[in-house]
């Protein structure tokens, strides 16, 4: 009963949404402003359904429903609740009742939230979101209907895959979606300016919190995934230039560039054609990355669908919702006014280097990634794209960037004085030698690039502390003063800063974890010592243990250093007899910012288990920094001038801007 | 500057950027990717020792053997032929005699592979798609490595038919 009524309230959710996708336009060309408010109930109303549809899968999962196909194939009645629940979007169907429902949520928070846009914007943007839900909602109708019941309904279901047994699942697919899906809210907007033929700075203005609110998700969603992968995966990698890594990555890359060059419309009123393109882009790589993911085109971890009638269907979503953006974008974007004038050097100018790079970055990966793809059907020849070719060409394209991001917020709009801002960043330049130096001095003898980058990393961070330094007027007058400037300065300037400081940190961590990372690799017996970094473990000993859906073979080791305990770690090797699968879950050692890694491998005959040790050096500033990051875009995201409709919010900007200077 | 002077600035730039990351792509294009092969194609076109290639098949039964200090050695076949391969280092969870492999690394002077990466980028319901087109080329394919039940489950047997 359940099935079925989660099953009707998405076919209603699509009808709902076949409304929104005409009605509202209909009414926008008549100037009906009846017609143009069905968007908004119909909005609303599609969240309802939807939301019962997804209630509805969840409460057949938590209640090991095994006559759906669905829960049979990747529930078990022993597992835990919090993967019973978590397990919903564990699997293709539910993953993609996921995205549509978190689709519908967006919508409908325009919907509601959205009182203070234009009439005919409002119901243009719900329309083109409707399109998109439409799409897919007939896609999991079609082809992925999670909620099929089985002819003769099976006692015990098949499980989960193990190795998405882990609380990492629970967070990171609904952030990386928040993040994805969220960008359909820029691509609607964009899709509504060009089919109005009009935008201005007030549209950049109503489109940036929701940009900022998707890249929040979207790091975060990254960092997660990434440090689920670190842990889970038993290898000790963060990031493995994998083709779905790199489907998130890419939404990631563009959509900070839409960040940056929405601020240039919103202060300024240009590069209005570009910001269209750019949000047309950033929603089609989050399209695209749903295709990569969900086809099953790929030969990756992720790829659990492997069904060619799936992929057909989105690539065939694919290409009608980018080939038809971006004609439409070619038919109407010259009919956009050009926007306001500005030198190379200046905050607009620095804003476009970055969108520059960027993007640019962003096609290296995008090649990296389908360059495979693409060879492999024009001539059969199966190559891999691996880490290196990343390395090569990622790597230099972010340099400059990096260099550049200390800049920006120190030049004036419309011209600035670049001798002027380097001035102000000698503290940071200086900082940056030091850096160099000390890293130099300490690992004598070793690897050259690695304490530069830690230097660049270093000008990075003290960049942005210099900035607000700068804009507090730091030490140059009265201290009291100072603070009562730094009160004063706007929530965006401080979260340009801890965004912009974030990537320095990210930065250290990646290099100190790649270029100092020890590890130990070799069979231990019982009372046999390993030295890693200074660290002595000793494994104590090995215990076998039952779970709830699964037996485990747990290693015990005490962690010694200079003859003091340090603590005891235990890693384990699980067994899944559901699906005679195993998963190693590593054990973490947190000291400071460093973690010392264990995970095991096989045992062998004579009582010996392999295992593998690490110890990985500041490795956690790899996620503060996207951390910092996010919590930088939160702080620009409470910022008073981002809200839209608060009393003359032009004036009060300048104000706040003088203010500050 | 006139608007047109700036415009052109800009696309200077651009073109600069992209210039550069054109010659880093294909550079990078030419020195860092790998091809796959299978032991009937490595011994089809006479690979030569220490050139890079990733070998995909299936892991023969009853090949694995362990040496000391985490030396493993085993057999990759896909019915045409077979290679031997050597590696060091701890091997992936889902490694098994009978399954899909891929691994990453050279041939040496002895004919034999020497691995620097073993792969198992798959469930085990899940057959790495590299291996499975060349085992469909080489008509070794059959026809339940694909499918997610033949897998030792109590329950799955009566409910095939329903499934898909």
């Amino acid at each position: 009963m359940i099935a079925e009524s989660g099953h009707y309230a998405l076919v209603l959710a699509l009808a709902l949404a076949l409304i929104q996708s005409i009605v509202p336009i209909v009414g926008a060309r008549w100037r009906d402003a009846a017609l143009m408010n069905v968007a908004r109930s119909t909005a609303l109303a599609q969240l309802l359904f939807v939301g019962a549809s997804f209630a509805a899968l969840v409460t057949l999962h938590v209640t090991s429903d095994f006559s759906v196909a669905n829960v049979y194939e990747n529930s078990h009645s022993l597992k835990p609740l919090l993967y019973k629940i978590t397990g919903v979007w564990g699997n293709h169907e539910g993953s993609m009742l996921l995205w549509v429902s978190i689709l519908a949520l967006f919508g409908g928070l325009v919907a509601a939230f959205g009182n203070n846009l234009p009439l005919s914007l409002r119901a243009h943007v719900l329309a083109v979101q409707a399109w998109v839900a439409s799409a897919f909602y007939l896609f999991i109708l079609i082809t992925s209907n999670p909620f099929l019941r089985l002819a003769n309904p099976p006692l015990e279901g098949r499980d989960l895959n193990p190795v998405l047994q882990d609380i990492g699942l629970a967070v990171h697919p609904p952030m990386l979606y928040l993040g994805y899906v969220g960008f359909s809210i820029s691509f609607s907007f964009a899709v509504a300016a060009l089919l109005e033929g009009k935008i201005d700075a007030a549209w950049a203005r109503w489109v940036r919190p929701w940009t900022l609110m998707a890249w929040i998700f979207l790091t975060l969603g990254i960092a997660m995934g990434s440090y689920w992968a670190y842990y889970e995966l038993g290898w000790g990698g963060w990031w493995f230039w994998d083709p779905v890594e790199n489907a998130s990555l890419m939404p990631w890359l563009a959509g900070t560039a839409l960040l940056h060059s929405a601020l240039v419309m919103e202060k300024r009123n240009a590069l209005k054609v570009w910001t269209v393109l750019l949000s047309i882009l950033t929603f089609s790589l989050s399209l695209l990355g749903t295709f990569l993911v969900r086809s099953g085109v790929l030969t990756s971890v992720h790829a659990f669908a492997t069904d060619p009638t799936r992929g057909v269907f989105i690539l065939l979503i694919l290409f009608v919702f980018i080939g038809g953006s971006l004609s439409l974008y070619a038919w109407r974007a010259p009919a956009l006014k050009q926007g306001g004038l500005f030198a190379p050097i200046s905050r607009e100018g620095a804003l476009v280097l970055n969108n520059l790079l960027l993007t640019t970055a962003c096609a290296t990966v995008f090649i990296g990634t389908l360059y495979p793809l693409a060879l492999e059907v024009l001539t059969g020849e199966k190559i891999s794209v691996g880490a290196p070719f990343f390395n090569f060409t990622f790597a230099p394209l972010f340099v400059p960037l990096l260099l550049a991001v200390p800049f920006g917020p120190l030049l004036a709009w419309k011209r600035g004085d670049l001798l002027g801002a380097a001035q102000r960043l000698m503290v940071a330049g200086i900082a940056a030698l030091v850096a160099i130096a000390v890293v130099l001095a300490w690992t004598y003898g070793g690897a050259t690039l690695a304490p530069l980058a830690i230097g660049l990393a270093a000008f990075v961070i003290m960049g942005a502390l210099c900035d607000l330094a700068e804009r507090i007027a730091l030490f140059r007058i009265p201290l009291s003063l100072s603070l009562r400037r730094a009160r004063g300065l706007p929530r965006a300037t401080w979260g340009t800063a801890f965004a912009h400081a974030g990537l320095g940190v990210a930065l250290i961590g990646i290099v100190c974890e790649t270029t100092w990372n020890s590890e130990y690799i070799g069979s231990m017996k019982p009372d046999d010592v390993a030295k890693v970094a200074g660290y002595e473990l000793r494994l104590d000993g090995l215990n076998p243990r039952q779970g709830p859906n699964f037996r485990e073979m747990v290693a015990q080791f005490t962690v010694t250093r200079d003859g003091d305990k340090v603590s005891v770690m235990t890693p384990s090797k699980r067994n899944f007899t559901t699906r005679g699968a195993s998963t190693t879950e590593a054990a973490l050692l947190t000291r400071g910012a460093s973690q010392l890694y264990i995970s095991l491998g096989d045992t062998s005959a004579d009582g010996a288990i392999a295992v593998r040790i690490y110890h990985k050096p500041l490795v956690l500033m790899i996620w503060w920094g996207p951390v910092l990051m996010a919590f930088g875009g939160m702080l620009s995201l409470s910022d008073r001038r981002l809200r839209v409709g608060a009393p003359k919010p032009a004036k009060s900007a300048a104000r706040a801007l003088q203010a500050a200077e | 500057m006139t608007r047109k002077q700036r415009r052109l600035t800009l696309i200077g730039c651009a073109l600069v950027v992209l210039a550069i990351a054109a010659g880093l792509v294909l550079n990078a294009l030419r020195d860092s990717i790998v091809f796959f092969s299978t032991p009937s194609m490595v011994a089809e076109k006479h690979l030569g020792a220490g050139k890079r290639f990733r070998l995909g098949g299936l892991v023969e039964q009853g090949s694995l053997k362990r040496g000391d200090n985490l030396a493993v050695t085993f057999t990759v076949g896909d019915g045409g032929a077979t290679l031997p391969v050597a590696y060091k280092g701890i091997l992936p969870d889902l490694f098994r005699e009978g399954q899909g492999v891929v691994a990453e690394g050279a041939l040496d002077a002895d004919g034999v592979f020497r691995a620097d990466t073993v792969l198992a980028k798959h469930d085990e319901t899940y057959m790495p798609k590299d291996v499975a087109d060349a085992l469909k080329k080489q008509g070794h394919w059959k026809d339940d490595y694909g499918k997610p039940n033949n897998m030792p489950s109590a329950s799955a047997a009566p409910t095939q038919g329903a499934m898909r």
